[in-house]
């Protein structure tokens, strides 16, 4: 087919225009890096090397906590707290904090992990001294009950979630929802509220933070036997955003999908932060970079116990305590403590402690990890609403038809809300086989990918915006609280010490919480301290 | 030949025609204002045009079928686009009625073309007094149709834009419908191609038909009744000023925020009821919002002052006088007076990040809190980062909306001041152009409400009965029985009780 000049030029007298109306098309693609977790340098104790430490480099020491992340910053916060001095935390990486460490940005910080603590219950009294001290309280109701400062409750708007082209308010998608839908999400209301009255013979709640304090009667327990997807699937639930709702749930806190999530676990999620029937969930405490801000105050605390890129390699139990050995600037150091708090994730405990395999006290293998990927993004500007009455840009905002669990804008509780921002998107692997070996065998570009080609799906003009995107990926990033886990019994008998090593982790609650963490390291300091007393 | 079918084809051609004629001249007096102008210049250039058209018709002597395909589909583009276009220019370039009028003559020459053609073509069938006859008389009727279509069906329903793209469509249609009907009159290469083109065009003018959501906000976010002045799209808002019989007047995202004939009462009862609640000689102010100036004019008249800081979010908005100087001129100027100073900023965000010295008088005058990010400006936290910001005797007015239209939204800001550790005196007057509108005049401590204004300060509205008479109630403003809850961060209870009852008279 010839074309003249002029015919091509008629052909495409409109195609500018339509190009102005329709920019989809990538125009750049960010820079950005993986950043963070030294993962070969984890890997080397799996070699098991032995590691001899020269006499001079050796060091006595009550107390040696291994792992700076929420449980073993905790440990070291309660040991001060009842006096005891002679303590040392050995932290692997540059700094100490764990899933919770977070990032210094213009014009705000923002997390790399966990982002927010819902507000403890009136009874979780060491929590809330630790809110106490970070003056986030104006103090308490008649009733009791905390008042958070306003600044550091998740402003409103909290949630919203982006479904076919659009965005709409909250969390659960009511747009377009059936009558039957409207039954079924009522009906899954009240079996939560049913569960939050639920009290056992000695009075315990069913599902209660921390969660030492769940009831062990059979009749919750049996709950964790089956997945959350069987359960619902039990109780008559077939509303497609019920269950997506309950999906998401599962993947936010657990890393899991619903299939691969105790119902116990499941239920945990909606009941243990309702104080009564029909009440609200606890309100959430969050700042621009998460919960940053509470391993910082924690490390902060004890800043002169800590001793960073000290890489833990050999732990030797013996007649008059523990030798820790580890590697730092290139030497080999040694510790002779009296107790150690292992706050490290258990699955790591026969790799480390000398003995441990031999004469196991639980299989450590059966604490399972996933694995996250996390982006944070870093924008020039906001994305235009691409209708006016499309819901404004929430704190967390969430993509219905997305294996990922969209983004949580760190301006956000600012009140920053024009101009640049940055946004942190999370990524559970629990759609993948072999998560954790794919997502290291990633490289940036190809995580990068994955992110902005998600949301751009929402934002067609992200690319535009984002200046830069930057990766951490976690390949031990939360304990999986599969069916028959938590109330099995390796779980409970990791909560025993092993000779003198007591373990302090998350995983000992099998759910990965901020709260979990720092009660097992403030009961493991108190559990140590009274030991010590006794004799 | 289907003659009849092309019979058919006249009467949308004359529609068509007649649609991008009305669009113009209705987009250009909706932007520029003085309809019988606009429509009178639209209506004569495009006649014209037409008339260049019917005679270049004669230039046009083989392939008649083919040119006459082409040209429906250059009027499809052109018209499809003609308003969505005018309205992209007029928010974006200056040169908007060089566009204006290229694209009306181009559409009329076009559109002159095609009965002249069509007529040609269909010369062979039949005889030249039925020709005439049926042609014109069909060209009529169609004009008929797209009058009565215009204003009755398609701008109230479609808007401009749509109906723009819609015609364009039809346009379209018509120019690959004659595809087949012509097709005995052009070579089969050639039909393909225009066949290909015609379909590009028809997809065009859909893809831009469903993206028309963000075009139409970009464009008709408001009606205005008055013709526009000025118009800018800042990176927070678009600022458009109308004139009209009583004066100008300032649209925000299309809310009104003041009409130059009646602001003063606004802004006398915004500002100067803190002077008289602060007592003594007020020597630093702070104005939150307040970008157009006039606070700052009635702030000014007080000699005693000797700083005041004005924190605006758009740089477009305070330097609005500039850009338009009638505005400066109703401000008297105010932005030249070597005592106020300006920073552009979120004055949340201002409040909560920047040091200074206490000020005597604090002047809060946001847009009403109709989203998340107004909203927060009528919080506890921000009246708790406020008052850290104040002398002990200082005394803040707050514009709080209307009482009567929104008497929850009223309430629950007073309730939010007092939350926030404010004693709060509630006050409301009238304001023609805006309704019954509603402040708050709040001190540190408790306080008797003042009796009258400052004396020796030139006013045009209040006086001393005026004054006293604003802290008065009426039943139908009262504080509601009902619980009103106090606006936090963390529920925006106030953007929820805006939006319900503003919307009653959306």
């Amino acid at each position: 087919m010839n074309l003249s000049r002029r015919e091509l030029l008629t052909t495409f007298l409109g195609a500018p225009i339509a190009l102005a109306a329709c920019r989809n098309a990538p125009v750049k693609f960010p820079d950005g890096e993986i950043v963070g977790q030294s993962v070969s340098l984890g890997h080397i104790i799996r070699e098991g090397r032995a590691f001899e430490v020269p006499a001079d480099n050796w060091r006595s020491v009550k107390i040696g906590i291994i792992g700076g992340g929420v449980a073993g910053l905790s440990a070291a916060w309660k040991l001060r707290k009842l006096g005891v001095e002679d303590v040392v935390l050995l932290e692997l990486e540059k700094e100490a904090g764990g899933t919770s460490i977070s990032g210094n940005g213009q014009p705000v910080g923002y997390p790399w992990g966990a982002h927010y603590l819902p507000v403890p219950f009136r009874e979780n009294l060491e929590l809330i001294e630790v809110l106490d001290e970070m003056s986030l309280l104006d103090g308490r109701t008649n009733d009791g009950d905390l008042v958070v400062k306003e600044q550091f409750l998740c402003r409103d708007p909290e949630e919203r979630v982006f479904y076919k082209g659009r965005w709409y308010d909250g969390l659960y998608l009511h747009a377009g929802e059936s009558e039957d839908d409207k039954r079924q999400l009522a009906e899954f209301q009240k079996i939560v509220d049913t569960w939050v009255n639920w009290r056992d013979s000695r009075g315990r709640r069913a599902f209660v933070v921390p969660s030492i304090n769940c009831s062990d009667d059979v009749e919750v327990i049996g709950l964790d036997k089956l997945s959350f997807a069987e359960w619902l699937r039990q109780n008559g639930f077939t509303s497609e955003r019920l269950i997506w709702y309950c999906d998401y749930a599962c993947r936010d806190d657990y890393g899991l999908k619903l299939e691969q999530t105790s119902a116990w676990a499941g239920l945990f999620y909606f009941c243990s932060r309702v104080r009564k029937s029909g009440g609200e969930s606890q309100p959430f405490i969050t700042f621009p970079e998460g919960n940053g801000k509470f391993v910082h105050h924690l490390a902060e605390s004890v800043s002169d116990k800590i001793l960073r890129s000290h890489m833990v390699v050999s732990v030797v139990p013996n007649e008059k305590g523990v030798d820790v050995i580890c590697l730092a600037d290139g030497q080999i150091r040694g510790f002779h403590c009296e107790k150690v708090i292992y706050a490290s994730p258990v699955f790591t405990a026969p790799y480390v402690i000398r003995g441990f395999a031999d004469d196991a006290p639980f299989a450590a293998n059966e604490f399972q990890h996933n694995s996250w990927f996390v982006a944070n993004l870093f924008l020039k500007d906001r994305p235009k609403p691409r209708f006016a009455r499309d819901f404004p840009l929430a704190w967390d905002n969430v993509l219905y038809e997305s294996p990922s669990l969209g983004y949580v804008n760190a301006t956000h509780q600012k009140g920053i809300d024009y101009g640049p921002a940055i946004w942190t998107y999370y990524y559970p692997m629990c759609h993948e086989e072999n998560g954790r070996t794919k997502l290291f065998n990633y490289t940036w570009r190809d995580l990068a990918d994955v992110c902005m080609t998600d949301l751009a799906r929402a934002h067609p003009d992200i690319y535009e915006l984002t200046n830069r995107i930057d990766i951490m990926r976690w390949g031990h990033a939360m304990i999986s609280p599969r069916p028959g886990f938590i109330w099995g019994e390796q779980r409970q008998k990791a909560l025993e010490p092993f000779r003198n090593i007591h373990f302090a982790h998350t995983d000992l609650s099998g759910i990965a919480l901020f709260e979990e963490a720092f009660y097992h390291g403030v009961s493991a300091a108190t559990e140590i301290n009274r030991q010590k007393h006794d004799r | 030949m289907r003659t009849p079918l092309l019979f058919l084809n006249v009467i949308i051609i004359a529609t068509c025609g007649l649609i991008y004629e009305l669009l113009a001249a209705t987009v250009s007096s909706y932007v520029l204002g003085d309809s019988v102008t606009q429509f009178s210049f639209i209506i004569g250039v495009y006649l014209s045009a037409m008339g260049l058209g019917s005679y270049l018709s004669r230039f046009v002597e083989k392939r008649v079928a083919e040119k006459f395909i082409d040209i429906e589909l250059a009027v499809a583009v052109i018209g499809g686009f003609s308003a969505p276009l005018l309205f992209l220019t007029f928010a974006y370039v200056s040169y908007f009625s060089i566009v204006l009028y290229t694209m009306v003559f181009a559409i009329g020459v076009l559109v002159g073309l095609e009965i002249p053609l069509l007529m040609r073509i269909l010369k062979d069938e039949l005889d030249f007094k039925e020709l005439v006859s049926r042609v014109l008389a069909l060209d009529y009727v169609g004009a008929l149709v797209a009058s009565l279509l215009f204003p009755i069906f398609l701008v109230p329903k479609l808007g401009l834009n749509r109906t723009s793209l819609l015609f364009g469509m039809l346009n379209a249609g018509v120019g690959l419908w004659a595809t087949w009907l012509l097709a005995p009159l052009v070579s089969d290469r050639k039909l393909l191609f225009l066949r290909i083109k015609g379909s590009i065009v028809l997809v065009l003018l859909a893809i831009a038909m469903i993206k028309a959501d963000r075009l139409t906000t970009l464009a008709e976010d408001g009606l205005f009744m008055d013709n526009i002045v000025y118009a800018k799209s800042s990176s927070y808002q678009r600022i458009v000023v109308t004139k009209g019989k009583t004066g100008h007047a300032l649209f925000l995202n299309g809310n009104l925020q003041f009409n130059s004939f009646d602001e003063y009462r606004y802004h006398e009862a915004l500002v100067h009821p803190a002077f008289a609640a602060h007592g003594g000689d007020a020597k630093r102010v702070l104005v939150l919002g307040g970008g157009d100036g006039l606070a700052l004019r009635e702030i000014l008249k007080y000699r005693s002052v000797e700083k005041v800081q004005l924190v605006d979010l758009d740089p477009a908005m305070t330097g609005l006088p500039k850009a338009f100087p009638p505005l400066a001129e109703l401000n008297h100027h105010s932005y030249d007076d070597p005592r106020v100073s300006v920073t552009n900023g979120d004055a949340f965000v201002w409040l909560d990040q920047t040091e200074t010295e206490p000020f005597d008088i604090a002047i809060v005058d946001f847009p009403d809190p109709n989203n998340f990010a107004l909203g927060k400006l009528y919080s506890t936290r921000f009246y708790t980062l406020l008052k850290k910001k104040l002398t002990p005797d200082a005394a803040v007015v707050i514009q709080c909306t209307s009482p009567l239209i929104a008497r929850r939204s009223y309430w629950s800001i007073i309730k939010t001041l007092e939350a926030a550790g404010f004693s709060v005196k509630p006050y409301q007057t009238t304001v023609p152009s805006f309704g019954v509108w509603g402040y708050a005049l709040a001190k540190t401590q408790p306080f008797d409400i003042p009796k009258h204004p400052v004396t020796g300060i030139d006013l045009k509205f209040l006086n001393d009965n005026s004054f006293a008479s604003m802290f008065e109630f009426p039943t139908d403003m009262t504080m509601p029985d009902e619980e009103i809850e106090i606006n936090r961060l963390d529920n925006q209870a106030l953007v929820r009780y805006y939006e319900t009852e503003w919307r009653r008279f959306e």
